[in-house]
């Protein structure tokens, strides 16, 4: 079967173009990314994917005793390991999200100097690789949210919950939207790369991670929520504990700056990818 | 622009220009700083001392105004020096990296192997490769099953299949690799220099496949190599880069010829004093001159011998000296050997001039490198851990039309005669 479209290349091409139907011709190569990915992340390791959900659990413990036993940030009558864990599972669902998208470029140089496929598939399995292992974990955190729901009157998930399958695509697509930014930028700058890993640990501090909302001052409170995550975590907390509050003001700005960030990443991904081999 | 029906890759104008020098200093902060240098009039900071300063005009064009139309079927070799923008070209149709001006326009999909095995993952199985390297190279998951058990069989590793590709050989490696490229569906194969690895027999079975789609599916291959073996095995057209500019484009012997050292008759009818610049030294022996016995050219008609003085100087007593003088072909690969043993001996400190001559009536018509090696014959193993060679005179073989006959250059470089009728 011959294929007879026609592809144009030239030296101009518009800025916006970005080929989704093309990403869809090879959604086959994504998924196998992905399942290269799980294949290959606990290889020769003992207790294999177990870690997927070994790892939040212990710094979620570790998050429990400094942040709730020691510096006790948590609102007083949530089991304080539900709260750090909601915490901990979306934000490292997000910061997974920023640094694999941050790694695009630098981490595929070589593949990309020597094969064309479209660019956006390696995000788009990292994106859907760390939702894996976030569903993964939060299968466990549903399962001690309703045990604790159960014993609890502290625990009371809510209606917010319809709303949480689109806080979790919205952090997704937050992550990966900065991620193409600072992915664009460092094949010039590596500058960044190094901003990216304490920047994130930094950003996780002024966001709703370890404390609730609850504990801003009002004067600081409007700047605070400008920071999109915050009132995603909020919201997300709010959803599962009860705890907290659910504002539909903040999150739809919030709402609105992802989808500006995530346009804008694609843009300047899709105007960088052409040439990054020349300059990387 | 517009595409014929029969034409499946279009060039205009295709140009790709590179910055010379350093594109930034690679941190953000000392861009700043070298900027803000620059607004000041100050002397950049950043600039190395001594290293030379590109304006910002200082461009070059690794590929420069190209204009290509390659139909349907054609089997298209590219060769050139190195940096003559063979690979940036094939970048440019694969679409790794963009034209700078100029446009491309193609019919189909293009896969490229710009290098084997791309993305294989080696703890993956080699199944497990092929589906993901498949995928990589513009397979579905449907299209890798319908032809998985032909790759595999294709690439000879059956019994490995289903083991983490880190423990393959790196034969197999490739061989596997290979393979996937060579089952792919697309209508426009482009291959830089991937048939270089893996045996001869794989090589030549790899040759046979691509020919077999060009051939007998109507695809269309572009082969980057600098073997001109396989060019000429697989090519039925091309083309010859030379910095950025396409300078030939046609005949594949033609185009080997020109690439192969300017085959003109200018070069050839030029006096080869020059040529011979580096003489042996060896630790007995040092060769200070090679030159034709009585000739300005290196053009031999006919039947023509070949005639050569060598002189050289004495380092030590030589009790004994022999030679062997080497014939190649413009690939560098050996056509025939003369030898001469034991013909000389002489004390040290003498200088010595000798002249030899050489049959050289069955070799056929072109251009020839010779290489001369010096070795002891009764010493033999001592001598030739010592042997020294040097890139010896070229000479051209001259062929007139009453005995060329046909000859064709892929027929071979030495012509033994015709063939005798045997009557019972």
């Amino acid at each position: 079967m011959q294929n007879e479209s026609i592809t144009y290349i030239t030296a101009k091409s518009k800025w916006y173009r970005i080929n989704f139907k093309e990403l869809w011709r090879y959604r086959d190569l994504v998924l196998l990314f992905v399942k290269r990915n799980i294949t290959t992340s606990y290889k020769q390791t003992i207790l294999g994917p177990l870690w997927i959900i070994i790892n939040p659990l212990i710094s979620t413990v570790v998050f429990t005793v400094i942040f709730g036993v020691i510096a006790n940030t948590s609102p007083a009558g949530v089991p304080q390991f539900l709260f750090y864990m909601s915490g901990n599972l979306l934000w490292s669902f997000f910061s997974s999200c920023l640094g694999k998208g941050s790694g695009t470029f630098l981490g595929n140089a070589r593949l990309f100097g020597k094969v064309y496929f479209p660019r956006l598939c390696t995000p788009v399995a990292d994106m859907a690789y760390s939702f894996l292992n976030y569903a993964i974990q939060m299968i466990v955190f549903v399962i001690l949210t309703i045990v604790y729901a159960c014993i609890t009157p502290f625990v009371q998930p809510n209606w917010v919950l319809a709303l949480v399958p689109l806080m979790v695509l919205q952090t997704a697509v937050l992550g990966m939207g900065v991620g193409l930014i600072i992915s664009s930028i460092t094949t010039k700058y590596r500058d960044l790369n190094i901003l990216v890993s304490f920047g994130v640990s930094l950003w996780m501090y002024i966001t709703p991670v370890v404390y609730p909302v609850a504990r801003i001052p009002d004067w600081l409170y409007p700047l605070f929520m400008l920071n999109p995550v915050a009132p995603i975590m909020e919201s997300y907390r709010y959803a599962f504990l009860g705890t907290g509050s659910f504002e539909w003001f903040y999150w739809l700005i919030s709402l609105g700056v992802t989808v500006l960030v995530a346009l804008f990443g694609l843009v300047v991904f899709s105007k960088v990818e052409k040439n990054f081999i020349d300059t990387v | 622009m517009e595409l014929d029906k029969n034409c499946v890759i279009k060039t205009q104008h295709l140009q790709k220009e590179y910055r010379l020098g350093v594109i930034g200093t690679g941190t953000l902060r000392n861009d700043i700083q070298s900027w803000i240098a620059k607004k000041r009039g100050k002397e950049d900071p950043n600039r190395r001392i001594g290293a030379e300063e590109y304006k910002k005009g200082d461009t070059f064009l690794a590929v420069d105004d190209i204009d290509l139309e390659i139909m349907r079927g054609e089997r298209v070799g590219i060769i050139g020096a190195n940096g003559a923008g063979k690979s940036t070209l094939l970048k440019l149709l694969s679409r790794i990296t963009s034209p700078s001006d100029g446009e491309i326009a193609y019919r189909g999909r293009i896969a490229s192997m710009l290098e084997v095995g791309t993305g294989f993952h080696p703890e993956l199985t080699g199944r497990e490769n092929v589906y993901l390297n498949g995928a990589i190279l513009g397979m579905t998951r449907a299209d890798v099953d319908r032809k998985i058990d032909d790759i595999i069989a294709f690439s000879e590793c059956e019994k490995f299949i289903d083991t983490p590709v880190k423990r393959y050989s790196s034969g197999m490696f490739v061989k596997l690799a290979f393979s996937v490229a060579a089952h792919l569906d697309a209508e426009i194969m482009i291959m830089d220099e991937v048939l270089a690895v893996g045996d001869m027999k794989f090589q030549k079975k790899c040759i046979n496949k691509m020919r077999e789609l060009a051939v007998d599916e109507n695809r269309t291959v572009l082969y980057v190599s600098h073997n001109m073996g396989t060019i000429q095995d697989l090519c039925s057209r091309c083309i010859v880069l030379d910095h950025g500019k396409k300078v030939y484009d046609g005949e594949v012997d033609e185009a080997i010829k020109l690439y192969m050292g300017g085959d003109n008759d200018e070069f050839f009818m030029a006096t080869y004093e020059d040529q011979y610049k580096n003489p042996v030294r060896r630790h007995d022996l040092n060769l200070t001159q090679v030159k034709y016995n009585g000739r300005t050219t290196n053009l031999f008609y006919d039947n023509e011998p070949l005639k050569l003085e060598l002189t050289w100087e004495n380092l030590e007593d030589i009790p004994s000296l022999s030679l062997r003088v080497e014939v190649q072909d413009p690939r560098r690969i050996p056509v025939t050997s003369y030898i001469i043993e034991d013909f000389y001996s002489g004390k040290k400190g003498e200088t010595h001039t000798q002249r030899f001559s050489f049959d050289i009536s069955k070799i056929a018509q072109g251009r020839y490198f010779t290489r001369y090696v010096f070795y002891n014959k009764k010493d033999a193993t001592a001598a030739y851990e010592d042997i020294e060679d040097a890139a010896g005179l070229i000479f051209r073989r001259q062929v007139s039309d009453t005995l060329k006959r046909k000859w064709h250059r892929s027929w071979g470089s030495v012509r033994l005669g015709n063939i005798q009728l045997e009557n019972d």
